[in-house]
């Protein structure tokens, strides 16, 4: 059985423990997290919280259903199709020497992605996109000398 | 009083008025400082309190008191070790879906986080095996939350939901009114089954020569015993059981077939691995039931009946899934039986009766009499005594199974074990918890010399509130299922498993101040057993059994149900 990955995304109580329990529930039953984002909606009673993992087809049923079995969550559905739009954000802190200036502010601006922060020698670029495109631009980043990066993991919405 | 009228009150009096709204009268627990106050308004109640001895056993108890009376069991700790000392209770309660409401003491709230004296994360601890669990940090939810405690532990798969109380908020005084019933919106389980799906169910009956119903847990937790029993007959389809489901289908009629699994009859498992429809029942299909999943029940379709749809397809691939209770989907079905189509089937099974006679005959649940007392006579001769009238709750390990294959149980509620945590030491309080619930009945623990001392405590409980239980010892001076699988699949080498020094245990009882009698010799089972049963005190009978007797049938773990290892 191969994995393949699953973004899952989900309306839980804004309650202290809410996210250490669905937490709790992938690593105590051996699944694994890739990706985890969780911040308030517009109730403040509800926050949503994106996660995205590896399972088997059989384990993305018993994870769905697992964490629908949770007191607290209130809402769970597995993003995909075109339906639904993902995307994730990056902060890319990379060098930035005198010949590759140039080179980099095309790429960035190809990207849509932003210069928020300029040093003698590195940029800090933010990106947002889909998976496929936040590889490709640190693929094309990467020869110039990454120092650090910061992702947020997906987050998920249907149209 | 009217409900909806407003009043102020303390934390604890919010407490007791929850209690006593959901009818319950007996709690099992044992106090401590973060608890004093919830103590002390306890005393003005009429609610009667168990003191256990140690707080694992006040969860097993009110495990064993849910379990015998059917309603839920409540218990109180205090915080720091006496939360900790629950968590095994707990875990037990988790595994069998029995429900248990713990309440624990916590520090002040204003001191929650500050390593303060007696201050452990019990929500933390248990979230993982609590159904649901509470941290109430402000007295004004007090009473919703324990609401919503006691409806969650009932309701859907039940289970052990504990609510952790800082001694602050039992002091505190709120206004109190008694809260609506809980209406959670994250939480609907499903309790009506699709009818398109039972319909299905109906039509490969209606085409199975070969079926057999595997029945769980689930079928005594939802009380549909009766539903099941009419269902088996009506569609004359023989009957298993998993540990946990053993009293759901009488054990005294035709079409049982003995208990699943690794220490399962020979036929049961004979016909599970060679049936054509399997209609599992409030079950789980934990590996100690299917044993190698690839091959259990290979020629089979399987129907999957449970509340739980996470116990759906979790090990075992299933043709025709239904969510919802057993009960009602049992009546369903009986309800649709009674029009199906089933006259020639039936004369079709005939064969199939033939083959599971057979096995019955071929290889039935025996033993050799020897010098020494053998345990499977020891309950045989307690069935017999009892008429199949006690109930029994088991320590873990060779006890456990003897219990299981020996005594025949013919109700639910009968047979009280920690069948999915296996826990040593449950036995003795699970009994005390269900002498409790049902003050006239013969309560008996079918023990283990190893199992009896995790939990020996106890023993002060029975004789402190006069509860006449007995306790059976089969003491084989072994932790003798370990032993077993040390002498089978480990070339003998018996690492830590020898126990031969164990207390006297009828001093010990007279020490307690219960009776202590002892059997030795064969002709000695019999009076020691009328002797015991018979007394209207708590009772512990040693019966020195042969040491190395062995649990047989045997399904070697993660082999084919079918390949069992025989007497
Ligand atoms: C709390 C706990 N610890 C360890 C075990 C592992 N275990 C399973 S059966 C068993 C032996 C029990 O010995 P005894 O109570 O004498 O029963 P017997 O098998 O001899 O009947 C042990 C140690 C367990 N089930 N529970
Ligand atoms: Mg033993």
């Amino acid at each position: 059985m191969t994995e393949e990955k699953h973004v899952l995304t989900m309306l839980v109580d804004n309650k202290p423990g809410v996210l250490s329990r669905v937490v709790g529930l992938f690593s105590g039953r051996g699944f694994n997290i890739e990706s985890l984002c969780v911040a308030e909606t517009i109730d403040p009673l509800i926050s949503r919280i994106t996660v995205v993992t590896r399972a088997t087809e059989s384990g993305i049923e018993q994870i769905e259903k697992q964490l629908n079995k949770l007191i607290n969550v209130i809402k769970l559905r597995k993003v995909s199709g075109p339906k639904s739009v993902q995307r994730e954000m990056a902060l890319i802190y990379v060098m930035a020497k005198n010949g590759q200036r140039a080179e980099i502010l095309r790429i960035v601006d190809i990207f849509r992605g932003k210069i928020i922060d300029v040093g003698t020698d590195h940029f800090v670029i933010e990106v947002t996109g889909d998976e496929e495109k936040m590889s490709a631009i640190i693929n094309l980043l990467k020869p110039m000398g990454i120092k650090k990066i910061s992702r947020t993991g997906t987050i998920a919405l249907f149209r | 009083m009217e409900n909806n009228e407003k009043r102020l009150l303390t934390g604890a009096q919010i407490l007791m008025e929850i209690l006593k709204s959901e009818g319950v009268d007996t709690i099992f627990g044992f106090p401590g400082g973060a608890v004093i106050d919830i103590y002390d308004e306890l005393s003005k109640t009429d609610i009667r309190h168990i003191l256990v001895r140690h707080e694992q056993g006040a969860v097993h108890a009110a495990d064993g008191y849910a379990r015998a009376s059917g309603s839920t069991g409540v218990c109180l700790v205090t915080s720091g070790p006496g939360a900790t000392n629950t968590v095994t209770g707990i875990a037990s309660a988790y595994m069998d879906s029995i429900p248990v409401v713990i309440l624990t003491g916590q520090v002040p709230t204003h001191l929650i986080g500050n390593d303060a004296f007696q201050e452990v994360d019990i929500v933390g601890i248990t979230r993982s095996c609590t159904k649901h669990n509470y941290l109430v940090t402000n007295a004004e939810d007090l009473a919703g939350t324990l609401k919503e405690a006691f409806y969650l532990a009932r309701s859907g798969r039940p289970g052990p939901v504990l609510v952790d109380i800082p001694k602050d908020i039992a002091k505190t005084v709120v206004q109190f009114t008694m809260p609506e019933e809980s209406n959670l919106k994250s939480y609907r389980p499903t309790y009506n089954p699709n009818t398109k799906q039972l319909e299905k169910i109906i039509t490969l009956i209606e085409e199975s020569e070969k079926p057999v119903i595997f029945a769980g847990g689930g079928v005594i937790l939802s009380k549909s015993s009766k539903e099941l029993t009419e269902f088996a007959r009506k569609a004359k389809i023989p009957v298993t059981a998993s540990l946990m489901g053993l009293g759901a289908f009488p054990g005294s009629d035709p079409l049982w077939l003995g208990m699943i699994g690794m220490h399962g009859t020979f036929r049961a498992n004979m016909s599970v691995g060679n049936c054509d429809l399997l209609i599992a029942i409030g079950v789980r299909f934990d590996d100690r039931v299917t044993g190698k999943t690839d091959s259990f029940a290979p020629n089979a379709k399987i129907v999957h009946i449970d509340i739980d749809p996470t116990s759906i397809r979790k090990n075992i691939p299933v043709s025709v899934p239904v969510v919802g209770d057993c009960r009602i989907a049992l009546d369903q079905l009986n309800q649709m039986i009674g029009e199906a189509n089933l006259g020639n089937i039936i004369k079709k099974r005939q064969r199939w009766f033939n083959r599971i006679s057979r096995w019955k005959t071929t290889n039935p649940l025996s033993y050799k009499q020897k010098e020494t007392i053998m345990p499977q006579y020891v309950i045989e001769n307690l069935f017999k005594i009892t008429k199949g009238k006690a109930i029994i709750t088991t320590e873990v390990g060779q006890n456990q199974m003897w219990a299981a294959q020996y005594y025949h149980f013919d109700k639910p509620g009968h047979f009280i074990t920690s069948g999915g945590l296996g826990c040593m030491g449950f036995g003795l309080p699970a009994a005390i918890g269900a002498q409790v619930a049902r003050p006239g009945e013969l309560v008996v623990d079918i023990a283990g010399d190893g199992s009896i001392q995790m939990n020996i405590q106890e023993l002060a409980t029975a004789v402190q509130y006069s509860l006449p239980v007995k306790v059976v010892i089969l003491n084989n001076r072994y932790l003798g299922m370990v032993r077993q699988w040390q002498e089978l699949f480990y070339d003998k080498r018996y690492s830590c498993t020898c126990m031969d020094h164990s207390p006297d245990f009828v001093k010990l009882a007279e020490a307690y101040g219960a009776v202590g009698l002892r059997a030795t010799k064969p002709e000695e089972v019999i009076p020691v057993l009328r002797k015991g049963l018979n007394s209207d005190k708590t009772v512990i009978m040693d019966f020195q059994i042969e040491r190395e007797e062995n649990v047989y049938p045997m399904v070697p773990a993660g082999a084919p149900l079918t390949e069992m290892l025989l007497v």
